[in-house]
């Protein structure tokens, strides 16, 4: 049943002069200017506009790359916009291009790459670039019902502080519906919940009786601009926001961040924080997937389940706070470094809790293994086959869970992370109960990842100054627990920071939610939602 | 599938005995600093300085903080000399700023609450805090609180999040949807002050400037057990916190 080869493979690096050669074979004059710098193993420039969607393709489907997603710049008189793609188990390559700013329409590439489309989406709606020939472009970001069109936040002109007064709810909006049958209609769910708590999300569940047949998930409603009003802000200032849009992940998030600013400032960290990240990250891991276990036990309603699993978690949580001083590690992580050490008897003591995590999950797992009435709830609801999963660029546990074994971890190494030994475990199957099965797996290699780290500790400070006084670009990357996220941060000349955007992996994975959702009965619903694990706030910034 | 019966059995009573006694587990707070008395008026103001929120005000030797600017970056604890003092409880929630009193809900309440949670913006810790109440060490439910499916039969809107442009409708919606009885808690920083993300295009900075607030539970997030205290001092079962004197000597 398993095909898999996996993708992992050392030595791309050797690949990457055939590559060039292929390129230049293919696509001629049309692209310049190949070159390395510490963040990209390659990037080109884009002579010709009308070869992207060819190039995107070239890598994405010929070179099996991930798609990283597209950042745009504005700079005072051309626009600059990147498409990032990671070649696995070599690093990541930067297709860009500059045009001036005047020009705002762009080939879409939604065509070739359907994980682009969220992605052209946003810039659309943010920066006013138009995509020729993509299919739905407007109302994602910025809601039409209260935002009128041709407001563009993210332009420089743009004053993120100023509240916009002029804004108006229009009450004859109707949202977009896709079913168009007769007797069809359209069941609304969110963006507050009923029944329970929940994230602002909203989904038009549109049906003609028992089953989904469109499932469109409307986001954004938790959008801050955070990516806005960082523009302007010290780095250390931005970090604050890097790590507090999404708190389940913010560990993650600030890692990334950190790791994008120390390469601007060509600082290395010593080896006791680096240990210490890996540590912290993947206790941030486990906290994390407990928590998207006990989210799954409670949507099939096995309350003994779900009781035992979020038990696990607040112990979890308990314990990052007795270990960091916070429940969420928040205010850790800083460029160069962290911000405080450990003493040896706190990790003894952290170790313990972790083990006894450990322990319980295994329990749980083999209880829920015999569970019919819970493995009936879950197993082939919310599909996801594998090539869809490819289509759509899944990353993180969701991906693993059709057989996309990229995780960012090996197949692009950061921290330290390549000498450390662990195995990054995947399923075939893509449904509610293979990705189940990923989150106890993962759980498992968390907790190997943090008693190596541990072992590894050296002794040393924790910490290096890190002064960015001067301009550039970075881009840092870290596999957070619901997968890939990216940070691309720009500063000025007095380290202020000039561009920051986050790529994160629920924005990447809410796209392929509907794949999961559709053709399923009501009553699956929050159970595909739970096996998803995804977060709105993530998603939205 | 018995073995679910006798698995959970087995566990125990595991809830905490708060509000009967206190919780003295190790990692139920983080902690938060508190006003300070420095030796020198000059550490008081590098202790001003480096809270990136301002939420520490110097004045002389003391410093002073406001708990609803307060992120917990915990930088004026690690990357002082002198450090700010630090209160390890939980009992925090206070009157909205400028507010001279607010009542709970009348007493047919107290061991009855139906609670509404809207997600106005919230980065997410606040909100899993808020779920917590839910899971066995706290189970808000042995105290007569619920949280329920509609506005209409709810007592007590708790709001997280700093209110972003997109939920100030579906906030204020649910908000007229309630009985007129209806009180409003904001839990977290964010939701006090609008937190990190303060006020912008897109982001209201406080509930506050959107309803009206009558109790507010500070931290970033706050502890489930803080927020426990909060949902008691709704019910009339626990009182709002003094504002604590100026701490006298350090260590």
């Amino acid at each position: 049943m398993t095909t898999h080869s996996s993708p992992m493979v050392r030595g791309n690096i050797a690949g990457l002069a055939d590559l060039r050669g292929s390129i230049v074979e293919r696509f001629g004059t049309q692209v310049s200017q190949f070159r390395a710098d510490g963040n990209f193993i390659l990037t080109l420039s884009l002579t010709e506009l009308n070869a992207l969607p060819a190039l995107s393709r070239f890598f994405f489907w010929e070179h099996s790359c991930l798609f990283g997603g597209i950042i745009a710049e504005e700079h005072p008189r051309n626009w600059q916009i990147h498409y990032t793609f990671l070649l696995l188990g070599a690093g990541w390559i930067n297709v860009e291009l500059s045009m001036p700013l005047e020009a705002t329409i762009l080939p879409s590439i939604v065509a070739e790459v359907h994980a682009a489309d969220w992605h052209e989406r946003e810039v659309e709606d943010l920066f006013g670039i138009h995509f020729e020939n993509h299919p739905r472009l407007g109302d994602f970001v910025l809601h039409d019902q209260i935002w009128r069109e041709g407001i563009d936040p993210m332009r420089k002109s743009f004053a993120a502080r100023r509240p916009q007064l002029e804004r108006k709810v229009d009450l004859e909006w109707q949202p977009l519906l896709i079913v168009g049958d007769p007797g069809s209609f359209a069941m609304p769910i969110g963006p507050v919940y009923e029944g329970g708590i929940g994230e602002s999300l909203h989904f038009l569940l549109e049906t003609v009786g028992e089953d989904v047949i469109r499932a469109a998930p409307r986001l954004f409603y938790n959008y801050r601009a955070v990516e806005k009003i960082a523009e302007g802000r010290s780095i250390l200032d931005a970090l604050l926001l890097a790590e507090r849009f999404a708190a389940t992940s913010a560990f993650a998030h600030s890692f990334a961040f950190c790791l994008a600013a120390e390469r601007i400032a060509g600082v290395d960290v010593p080896p006791r924080a680096v240990a210490l990240r890996v540590l912290l990250a993947e206790l941030e891991r486990l906290r994390h997937h407990a928590g998207a276990i006990a989210a799954i036990c409670e949507s099939t309603a096995l309350a003994v389940s779900a009781a035992q699993a979020s038990i696990i978690e607040e112990q979890l949580l308990r314990a990052s706070c007795a270990f960091a001083d916070h429940r969420y590690l928040f205010g850790l992580n800083t460029p160069g470094g962290l911000n405080r050490d450990f003493t040896s008897e706190q990790c003894e003591t952290l170790l313990l809790a972790v083990d006894k995590a450990e322990k319980d999950l295994r329990v749980l797992e083999k209880r829920l293994r015999f569970s019919s009435s819970f493995l009936d709830r879950l197993e082939d609801v919310g599909v996801v086959t594998r090539e869809n999963a490819r289509d759509l660029n899944l990353v993180g546990p969701i991906g693993r869970a059709s057989a996309q074994s990229c995780d960012l971890r090996k197949a692009c190494p950061y921290s330290g992370y390549g000498r450390h030994g662990f195995e990054v475990p995947y399923e075939t199957e893509g449904d509610g109960y293979a990705r189940l099965r990923v989150l106890f797996a993962e759980a498992v290699q968390s907790t190997r990842l943090i008693h190596q780290a541990i072992d590894k500790l050296e002794e040393g400070p924790v910490r290096v100054s890190c002064e960015v006084s001067r301009p550039g670009f970075a881009l840092g990357w870290a596999e957070a627990p619901r997968g890939a996220a990216l940070h691309w941060l720009r500063v000025d000349e007095k380290g202020m920071v000039e561009r920051y955007r986050a790529i994160t992996p629920s924005f990447n994975n809410w796209l392929g939610f509907h794949v999961a959702a559709e053709d399923f009965a009501f009553q699956d619903f929050p159970i595909i939602l739970a096996t998803f694990g995804l977060s709105g706030t993530e998603c939205d910034r | 599938m018995s073995f679910w019966f006798w698995h959970g059995l087995r566990k125990g009573i595991q809830t905490t005995r708060y509000p009967r006694r206190m919780e003295v587990a190790l990692g139920v707070s983080p902690g938060r600093p508190i006003n300070t008395r420095f030796a020198t008026p000059e550490e008081a103001q590098l202790a001003a300085e480096i809270c990136p929120t301002d939420a520490i005000v110097a004045h002389g030797k003391s410093t002073f903080v406001n708990h609803g600017k307060c992120v917990h970056c915990q930088l004026c604890l690690r990357s002082l000399r002198s450090p700010m003092d630090w209160e390890t409880g939980y009992e925090w929630t206070h009157l909205p700023a400028n507010q001279r009193e607010s009542f709970p809900l009348p007493t047919a309440f107290s061991k009855s609450m139906h609670i509404m949670v809207v997600d106005a913006g919230d980065c997410g810790a606040c909100l899993h805090e808020v779920k917590q109440l839910n899971n066995p060490l706290y189970n808000m439910h042995r105290l007569g609180f619920f949280m329920t499916a509609t506005p209409r039969s709810a007592d007590l809107l708790l709001v997280v999040g700093p209110v972003s442009e997109s939920m100030r409708g579906p906030l204020l919606k649910t908000w007229e949807a309630m009985p007129t009885s209806r009180k409003v808690i904001a839990v977290g920083s964010c939701a006090i002050s609008g937190g990190v993300f303060g006020k912008s295009f897109m982001c209201a900075g406080g509930v506050g400037s959107v309803l009206p607030v009558d109790f507010e539970v500070p931290g970033n997030p706050p502890p489930p057990l803080a927020i426990l205290h909060g949902l008691l001092v709704v019910a009339g079962r626990k009182s709002v916190k003094i504002p604590e004197p100026i701490s006298e000597g350090r260590p």
